[in-house]
């Protein structure tokens, strides 16, 4: 028992250190901690978004003709909209609304193309052919053309929306783990495992994708912001979210016909996504810098 | 060279091809039917039935398929489900003031950016150099429908220095023919002369321009920067300053020469989202060009409005993808 605790104790011990070097490197860039502390309140704000919001019940279609289009104030902190909704409580129903469904789409994208681009760097021939033709044939047009196109045929939601960015996103990972899949199927402990009769799929799944993962998850950091734009591009085109779900892009976009009366409508709104995304990118830039041997510096 | 550039040709014709079968498929899973679109919703069966005869919906898949190709090798995009006109040539009326609108954002975004990451690459961690950093960074996190429409509410609601929607004032439109030769109008007009109009149509693209400009001017800042310092700790450049050449020969001839080659992964990059971004923008400045139509190909569920400026805007991506494929071999350092 002991013993099994020691060795446990000695795998996850250089783990550890790993980590606390890298949360050390992290956070030792100023930009980098500021961006990672507002990514923690983000994800607090998006947890507790009922709790913190001080109108929970102006999430849907709650009307209170009395207080339309009110300019920020301390009862409305940054005012209210065309039906009188609190603005502010909104807002951060908004930030769980884009995190969660910018999650989903980044994990589903990621587990997608990570198992087919695997799959195509470790097995090679036709089906490498067939299944880099196919990311090739994605990632020849402008990254949210054929997202508008697939969201418009199957019909405006929010939930098609993200189907279409996952479907149009898949093959940058699978190009990733392709390239990482073809250096790897040369090692010698992939030789190995060959040779002791390994089934492919074991290899792939116990071997390939494990030593793969890095830099994915890396790409994945950066995509995240990426994907927030997007569905917040979306909404705003009015092939996301529908009213009267409080998602940011679709709040500007309703915004268009009041904000030269009322700024604070459509102001407010775009400044959350300009932050998340901002703070997004930052982080990534840092974790990239981190991980680049070239830029890290110790 | 011969072989590449063959090989490349043939490249962009297989995602051509792959663009037409996604888009024919989109096409045919529909939940509603099109036939009925067309007719509008107080048509009887008998009516429907006859418009799906005259869409050729009632023939085999692969029959429609071929038809559908043919069609497009020709230059025929189907009809608007709303108009009832030919989609190409309501896509062709539309193309110039786009194209306008991309260019001058291209070419803003490039000219700011390409300085910035310059000088500061040059005053690497310098204060300028974080600015810009932040700047670059916040530039690619811009939604660039929201600051369009917060430059609409400052420079044309609060200040009222800019004019908005169309390409053109009211007044300036009814009081002299717009030149029509390449349908490019600040083109246009500087050709025949008219300042008049030369300066209207000026003020009117200026801020839909910036907020497509935002994402090239941080990214190909970024992009300078970071190229940039790579180079200027090789050793040529060290041999050059060792010869105690002046710095800012280094920087503009030595250095910026080598640099730009990312500059054309940054236009190509560019190109992919203003070509999209594009469609945000005018849909808010009442732009007439191919974003609103698919703004409002969206809102009334015009799909062959819809597939038509997919397919246009692909085949101007996948095109200009491939010269800029092809002028980069033309780089004597880049060895096929």
């Amino acid at each position: 028992m002991t013993e099994s605790i020691q060795l446990i104790k000695q795998i996850i011990k250089p783990k550890l250190k790993e980590l606390r070097l890298s949360i050390y490197l992290l956070t030792r860039n100023t930009l980098t901690r500021i961006s990672l502390i507002i990514l923690l309140v983000l994800i607090l704000i998006a947890v507790f978004a009922p709790q913190i919001a001080p109108y929970p019940t102006h999430l849907l279609l709650e009307n209170n003709p009395t207080d339309k289009l009110m300019p920020p104030s301390s009862q409305y902190f940054f005012g209210t909209d065309e039906l009188g909704r609190d603005i502010f409580s909104r807002i951060l129903y908004g930030a769980r609304l884009s995190l969660e469904a910018s999650v989903y789409v980044v994990g589903f994208a990621l587990v997608i193309g990570t198992i087919l681009g695997a799959i195509a760097g470790t097995i090679g021939k036709l089906v490498d052919e067939i299944i880099m033709r196919i990311t090739d044939l994605f990632m020849s047009f402008p990254p949210l053309l054929l997202t508008i196109a697939i969201t418009a045929v199957l019909g405006p939601s929010l939930k098609n929306a993200q189907f279409a960015i996952i479907l149009t996103w898949w093959p940058w990972y699978a190009r990733l783990a392709r390239g990482q899949a073809i250096s790897l199927r040369e090692r010698q402990f992939i030789k190995a495992a060959e040779a002791i009769g390994t089934p492919t799929y074991k290899i792939i799944l116990s071997h390939i994708i494990p030593n793969c993962i890095s830099p994915i998850i890396v790409q994945a950091s950066m995509d995240m912001g990426t994907v927030i734009l997007a569905l917040a591009g979306l909404g705003f085109l009015g092939l996301g979210a529908q009213p009267p779900i409080p998602e940011w892009g679709l709040m500007i976009s309703t915004s268009r016909n009041y904000f030269m009366n009322a700024w604070w409508y459509s102001a407010f709104p775009g400044l959350a996504i300009l932050i998340t995304v901002m703070t997004l990118n930052l982080l990534g830039d840092g974790l990239r810098e981190i991980l680049d041997p070239k830029t890290r510096k110790l | 060279m011969a072989k590449y550039i063959i090989r490349r040709i043939l490249v962009s014709a297989f995602v051509l091809f792959g663009l037409i079968v996604i888009t024919f498929t989109l096409t045919r899973i529909i939940p509603t039917d099109p036939a009925a679109k067309w007719v509008g919703p107080r048509a009887t069966a008998e009516q429907i039935a006859a418009a799906r005869i005259k869409l050729g919906l009632d023939e085999p898949v692969f029959v429609q398929f071929g038809k559908y190709i043919t069609d497009i090798l020709h230059g025929d995009l189907g009809y608007s489900l709303v108009s009832h006109k030919p989609v190409t040539e309501e896509l062709l009326q539309y193309l110039p003031a786009t194209l306008e609108l991309i260019i001058v954002g291209t070419f803003l975004g490039v000219i700011i950016g390409i300085p910035l990451g310059l000088y500061s690459a040059k005053n690497k961690n310098s204060w300028f150099d974080h600015i810009c950093r932040f700047f670059s960074v916040g530039a690619v996190s811009l939604p660039s429908f929201w600051i369009a429409l917060m430059l609409q509410l400052i420079f044309y609601g609060w200040l009222g220095w800019l004019p908005v929607g169309s390409r053109v004032s009211l007044q300036v439109g009814l009081m002299y023919d717009l030149p029509d030769i390449t349908g490019l109008l600040l083109l246009d007009s500087l050709i025949t002369g008219n300042m008049v109009i030369f300066k209207d149509a000026l003020r009117h693209i200026i801020l839909p321009a910036i907020p497509l400009a935002m994402f090239p001017i941080g990214y190909s800042a970024r992009m300078t920067r970071s190229a940039l310092l790579e180079i200027l700790n090789e050793d040529y450049i060290i041999a050059a300053r060792s010869y105690g050449l002046k710095e800012r020969l280094i920087l503009w001839v030595y250095a910026f020469k080598n640099s730009l080659g990312p500059t054309v992964t940054v236009l190509t990059m560019t190109v992919a989202t203003l070509l999209v971004g594009t469609f945000l923008i005018e849909v808010i400045f009442s732009w007439p060009g191919m974003g609103r139509y698919i703004g409002n190909a969206i809102l009334s569920f015009d799909f062959p409005a819809i597939m038509g400026v997919t397919l246009l805007t692909g085949l101007s991506y996948t095109v200009f993808n491939l010269i800029a494929d092809i002028l980069m071999v033309l780089d004597p350092r880049i060895r096929l």
